[in-house]
């Protein structure tokens, strides 16, 4: 985990960000950077000031400092370009369509404003990504929630930006409607290279979509870093939260027919998951271990209905709970990517657990997090 | 006694020209002004919003007094370089301006008002300049209101009395509405020309009143 301001030198950040000032009951302090690529979430509990950063750095409201988006100045001490110069897409948290265009008009409002105007071929793509050709012919009106935040996503993406700014996307949809946007919003940061910072309070949505994390707690950005690397830092709570889980990135290597399950490399160990769907061979996938599905022993089980058995050296052991403790763990093998395990004090006790034993731990559960079908073809193409 | 429909037919045309113009000179004056007063919170938008009320509640011919001053020698009229601008077309066009201007700024400062911020904010997200976001998002969002607006303001300057007798006189062809020249009628016991103009403005203010509600009920259906 860096600090907040940290980051690498080299080419200019995806996004430059130091903010402070007053938004009504509290104080903003935001300074962060994000890369150039994947999803950044900036995720916080409500009301603590999330919002208002997207805002700020959209120059929607104003906040003092600087906001260099990809080598851009947006925001200094001496200028502050209106939103409208801007080269950002905004997808705010209702869907917000004009009610007095079509769906088409919608689509096209920004990229006529926009200086490269309306690129066919980038329409045809954005349609066919977000399945928007059904609903072309259709009032803004007659549109569900879903629809009409995959029109909002398309129109953001006509404008050519060099950033997305995405406030809570799907929070005022339900669990049908999300299901039906989340692998959109997965194809989406891949699909055209666009850097996209998404505010949510729903870290199963940051689990899926997240490549790297803002913590924002009280108006203030506490921590920012690679996803795993902070849903694994004993210092930030993830680890202390019931349904804690690592998030790992592992290949697939094969498929078995018969048993229907995928295997997947994860740092040069198998790991067996459902197999419906987990795509090409060669592909690269995020699988999700809550901390509870994994269990440790001194020896390898092979008496038992887990297949999913990896080698494992103990880092370091929090509490969590009154009768739990995480048992923060980091693969073999190069990387050396950490998750963790859910164990009793009175079992950690039985084994004697301390940092620097080498074990194994069972997992009984393991997801591919992402939707199947689509892939995260920002990992297999770059 | 004949049926003056000559009479009745120029008084008809002169309202609806006044009210016309009235209403086209009311949205022009009316929107930037509604705009302003939907979006500013300051203690001059509070009184200049009190004043743009006054003719709700102010007798007509107190209005008409002042407007009759104001449109004399002394005031606009001297500046114009006539002796009064009261008494002309031009004159009851200002007045009726006046006297109507609440039923039109009000509804589209509603509209405006209904409207919030984030459909400007959307599309300055979408590189829309503020003046092109005044013009093809919250002009066509506020659309119901200006049709209220319009229609109203019509409507009330079609229905006016006190203000036109006291700056307008009677002039037939010039000043002489159906509103003043229904009151000749009665008062010179002409009651065929008096029930004909009756009828036919009551026809009107039902419609009027009619196409208010549908207009209604389709903002509704826009925002539930």
């Amino acid at each position: 985990m860096t600090a907040a301001a940290g980051g690498k030198p080299a080419e200019p950040h995806g996004l430059d960000v130091s903010l402070r000032g007053r938004r009504g009951e509290f104080s903003v302090e935001a300074a962060f950077t994000m890369p150039r690529r994947g999803v950044t979430a900036l995720f916080g509990p409500s009301g603590s000031g999330k919002t208002s950063i997207l805002r700020a750095i959209a120059g929607l409201t104003r906040l003092e400092g600087r906001v260099l988006a990809g080598g851009d100045v947006w925001q200094d001490g001496a200028r502050f370009l209106p939103t409208h110069r801007r080269a950002l897409g905004y997808v705010f948290q209702e869907a917000s369509l004009f009610e007095h265009l079509s769906v088409a008009g919608n689509l096209v409002y920004g990229a006529r404003r926009s200086p490269g105007g309306i690129d066919q071929e980038l329409l045809l793509e954005v349609i066919e990504l977000l399945a928007l050709g059904p609903l072309q012919g259709r009032a803004v009106a007659d549109l569900s929630g879903g629809e009409r935040q995959r029109v909002a996503i398309g129109r953001a993406i006509l404008t050519h930006p060099r950033l997305m700014l995405m406030d809570e996307p799907l929070s005022g949809l339900d669990r049908r409607a999300k299901d039906e946007i989340l692998p959109f919003l997965e194809r989406l940061a891949g699909s055209f290279a666009l850097p996209i910072l998404y505010v949510s309070h729903d870290i199963g949505e940051i689990e899926r979509l997240a490549d790297d994390i803002v913590l924002v707690e009280q108006g203030r950005v506490t921590a920012s870093g690679p996803l795993n690397q902070a849903l694994t830092d004993i210092g930030l709570g993830f680890v202390r939260h019931p349904h804690a889980a690592a998030v790992l990135p592992a290949r697939v290597t094969g498929f078995d027919e018969a048993d229907g399950l995928a295997e997947l490399d994860l740092c040069g160990q198998t790991v067996f998951v459902d197999g419906s769907g987990p795509g090409e061979i060669g592909l690269e996938r995020r699988l999700r271990i809550e901390a509870s599905d994994v269990s440790l022993a001194r020896e390898p089980l092979t008496h038992s209905t887990i297949l999913n058995t990896l080698s494992v050296e103990i880092v370091a052991i929090e509490p969590a709970g009154r009768a739990n403790l995480a048992v923060l763990l980091a693969l073999d093998g190069p990387g050396r990517l950490t998750f963790m395990a859910k164990v009793t004090r009175r079992s950690a006790a039985r084994l004697e657990l301390a940092p620097g034993d080498r074990l194994f731990a069972q997992i009984k559960s393991v997801s591919l997090a992402t939707s199947p079908t689509p892939g995260r073809q920002i990992a297999s193409s770059t | 006694m004949r049926l003056d429909t000559a009479d009745i037919l120029s008084a008809l045309v002169l309202t609806l020209e006044l009210a016309g113009v009235t209403t086209l000179v009311l949205l022009v004056l009316g929107t930037p002004l509604a705009w302003w007063l939907s979006r500013s919170r300051s203690l001059v938008s509070d009184i200049v919003g009190t004043l743009v009320a006054l003719p709700l509640v102010l007798p007509p011919t107190v209005l008409g007094f002042y407007l009759l001053i104001a449109l004399g020698p002394d005031g606009l009229g001297g500046l114009a370089g006539v002796r009064s601008l009261a008494f002309s077309f031009a004159g009851l066009v200002a007045g009726s301006v006046v006297y109507s201007l609440p039923f039109v700024v009000q509804p589209i400062r509603g509209a405006f008002e209904a409207m919030g911020r984030r459909p400007l904010e959307v599309a300055a997200t979408l590189r829309a300049s503020p003046l092109d976001r005044f013009f093809t998002v919250a002009i066509p969002l506020a659309r119901p209101g200006f049709l209220t607006g319009a229609v109203l303001g019509f409507a009330h300057t079609v229905g006016e009395f006190g203000v036109v007798l006291m700056i307008g006189g009677n002039i037939p062809g010039k000043t002489r509405v159906l509103s003043i020249a229904m009151f000749d009628y009665v008062e010179q016991l002409r009651y065929r020309e008096a029930h004909l103009v009756a009828g036919a403005m009551l026809v009107f203010s039902f419609l009027v009143i009619l196409a208010m509600s549908r207009i209604g009920r389709r903002i509704g259906e826009v925002r539930p």
